[in-house]
């Protein structure tokens, strides 16, 4: 057994709006292991993001956490004051977002932006950052990396953009990076090319990974471990293998079953009837009771979290129980 | 070529002229200031029969977005001519039909925030006097009603709407011309999966309904592979390879078709997880520069000399398929 690096436990984030109190983030709880790839997946405002946000503290006015732990290596997180958390972020727990473009800052080149990340956690000569920058940029696959140092952003395409911001998330070899959709912005083929590298690099510097995707076949390229998310409550977690063959919550089912690579050519595809109900104005009970086939009146209370061998579900009427002896054929 | 939509040999370029300031300086100094031309569709030929779904499938830049604009007539092509039914789709730098409608990729921007859905709706019709002012109502109704929305959405704006609504608002928009033909533009791209279902299904219902000849542009393989009869792979700027869809996506003769299938990641039928991508070496070069010879040849596994100097045109291979390579891949190899 591996050891647990992260640890979320009943998170809840909520933001005060206009319209009343949205539960982004509604009584989240789940592991990642030292050196494991976690896929976070879910539709828009699934409360994927606000999880990864308010695992690194990023969680501003009107939101904010509200409940429950978040412990890295055994130290809570929540209620750290802003100089602590600004200590962690960069050195133990680094992200990279979906944009480059607005994450990086276009008027310093490359050099200067790594070499601050270098600075703001420690105290390394010239030499040493050179020699580190280089190093972490051809690890990315950036081709002519001394080169490259010397480019501002706009100098770069969409797909080395992004590199960068990935090589400047592993600079400090933090123990846990969390990546929120840092693909769905590129092309097929650059999109390809980062995440057979971004395996590689977790592989070789031993960190954590949670890969934040709408896009269950891009999850499933690198996790090993599947999180999906519902209306800010994480419904279903267990091995991507297994819970992609068969899922156990009919949201998931239904997320698998909409792929156009699902249906014959020309079919109609299987939809999700309905919407994602607003964050707002949550049904009681469970949040996907109406739009769901199985749906009976045990869904008007809240299910609650079912445990079987490393999977985790919360719903009443899961699918695939009867499956189980069958295999992974 | 005598297909319902019929694209003859067209090429579009935009040319960027340097400012004055700059174009002063360099004759000042003695320079030429030359402008910069992009080649974003060069000599595209192709055609898509009544009641035809053609997939047009490539990276961004590869120019299909700007091919589509031509094809709908709301962009001029440098060179060639685009048809309709033999009637062009443009004269005199201007659109000159009404038979074909184009739906845009994001239902955020194509639709007017200050007016409301009713008028969005109305406003084609009434302008070309498909309908009268009487008829209006009852005609945005029967849009609004085919799109699966329902008719009270009328009164209301694009912002009370989600994003697959909104994508809804613009097909009943698209549809309110009575167009033979709809050139779809990345239509599900910005919508999240349960949705981007939903709307699939109404595309094929509304084909299967109207009858409609669509050219349906994605970068997304497994919606293309769902929607289309045929698909045309484009590579900067040029098709590369054009078929019948399945043997397209089965048994690809092009390497960048292939190689191109190999990068996208793919949940098998059983649910396995995508975990065999092959990704494409190197970059897409800049289509400023485009690289001489076959513009694939830098990134392509199976290049030789020829490919770096000869520019290959796209062929038959066999019965019903085309390609652009001087070493097309045989059936069933892989790259």
């Amino acid at each position: 057994m591996s050891e647990t690096l992260l640890q979320v436990r009943d998170l809840a984030t909520q933001f005060a709006t206009r319209a009343g109190v949205a539960k982004a983030v509604d009584g989240v709880s789940f592991d990642v292991q030292a050196g494991e790839i976690v896929g976070l997946a879910g539709e828009s405002g699934s409360g994927k993001s606000v999880t990864g946000y308010s695992i690194l503290g990023l969680i501003d006015p009107p939101g904010r956490i509200t409940g429950g732990s978040i412990k890295l290596d055994g130290q809570e997180l929540v209620g750290l004051s802003h100089h602590r958390l600004r200590a962690l972020r960069g050195r133990r727990i680094a992200m990279v977002f979906q944009d480059p473009m607005s994450t990086l800052n276009s008027v310093l080149k490359v050099s200067d932006q790594m070499q601050l990340a270098l600075q703001a956690h420690g105290n390394p000569t010239t030499e040493e950052m050179q020699r580190r920058c280089v190093e972490a940029l051809a690890k990315v696959g950036i081709p002519d990396p001394e080169r490259r140092l010397d480019a501002y952003p706009h100098e770069l395409s969409g797909g080395m953009r992004q590199r960068v911001a990935i090589a400047i998330a592993f600079l400090n070899h933090p123990g846990l990076v969390i990546c929120d959709e840092p693909t769905t912005a590129l092309d097929v083929s650059i999109q390809a090319q980062i995440l057979v590298e971004m395996k590689t690099l977790v592989r070789e510097a031993g960190v954590s990974l949670i890969w934040i995707s709408h896009d269950l076949a891009t999850v499933s390229v690198l996790a090993s471990r599947l999180l999906v998310m519902y209306a800010g409550r994480l419904i279903e977690q267990g091995p991507t293998a297994e819970v992609l063959r068969r899922p156990r919550h009919p949201y998931t089912q239904g997320l698998i079953d909409s792929l156009p690579s699902r249906a014959a050519p020309g079919r109609d595809l299987v939809q999700i009837p309905g919407a994602t109900p607003s964050l707002t104005a949550l049904p009681s009970g469970c949040a996907f009771k109406a739009r769901c086939t199985y749906a009976t009146s045990a869904c008007d209370e809240r299910p609650a979290e079912t445990f079987e061998n490393g999977r985790i579900w919360r719903c009443h009427n899961p699918l695939n129980i009867g499956a189980v002896a069958e295999g992974l054929a | 070529m005598n297909g319902f939509i019929s694209l003859a040999d067209i090429t579009r370029r935009f040319t960027s002229v340097p400012p004055f300031t700059e174009r002063l300086a360099k004759r000042l100094t003695g320079s030429k200031a030359s402008a910069t031309v992009v080649h974003a569709v060069e000599d595209v030929s192709l055609s898509i029969a009544q009641g035809e779904t053609l997939g047009l499938v490539g990276e961004s830049g590869c120019g299909k977005s700007t091919l589509g604009r031509v094809a709908a007539g709301i962009l001029k092509a440098s060179m060639g001519a685009a048809e309709i039914a033999g009637e062009p789709v443009m004269s005199g730098g201007r659109k000159n039909t009404t038979r074909i409608q184009m739906v845009f990729q994001d239902p955020f921007a194509s639709l007017n925030p200050r007016m409301r859905v009713g008028d969005i709706i109305a406003e084609g019709p009434l302008a070309h006097r498909l309908i009268t002012k009487a008829e209006a109502k009852s005609d945005v109704a029967r849009w609004l009603l085919a799109v699966g929305l329902d008719a009270a959405a009328a009164e209301r704006f694009p912002h009370q709407f989600s994003g697959g609504q909104r994508q809804r608002v613009a097909i009943a928009r698209a549809l309110a011309m009575r167009p033979d033909a709809l050139i779809c533009d990345e239509p599900v791209a910005s919508l999240d999966v349960s949705i981007q279902a939903q709307i699939i299904n109404l595309f094929l219902k509304l084909r299967r309904e109207l009858n409609l000849t669509m050219l349906f542009i994605s970068h997304d393989l497994s919606v293309v592979r769902h929607v289309s009869d045929r698909v045309a792979i484009m590579y900067l700027g040029r098709i590369v390879e054009i078929g019948p869809t399945e043997e397209i996506f089965v048994t690809p003769r092009h390497p960048y078709t292939r190689a191109l299938l190999d990068s996208a990641p793919r949940i098998a039928a059983d649910g396995a997880p995508a975990q065999d991508i092959l990704p494409i070496r190197g970059e897409l070069p800049s289509p400023l520069d485009p690289p001489p010879g076959c513009a694939f040849h830098p990134r392509c596994a199976f290049a030789q000399d020829r490919c770096k100097r000869e520019l290959p045109i796209l062929r038959v291979l066999d019965d019903l398929r085309e390609a652009a390579c001087h070493f097309p891949l045989e059936t069933g190899q892989h790259g």
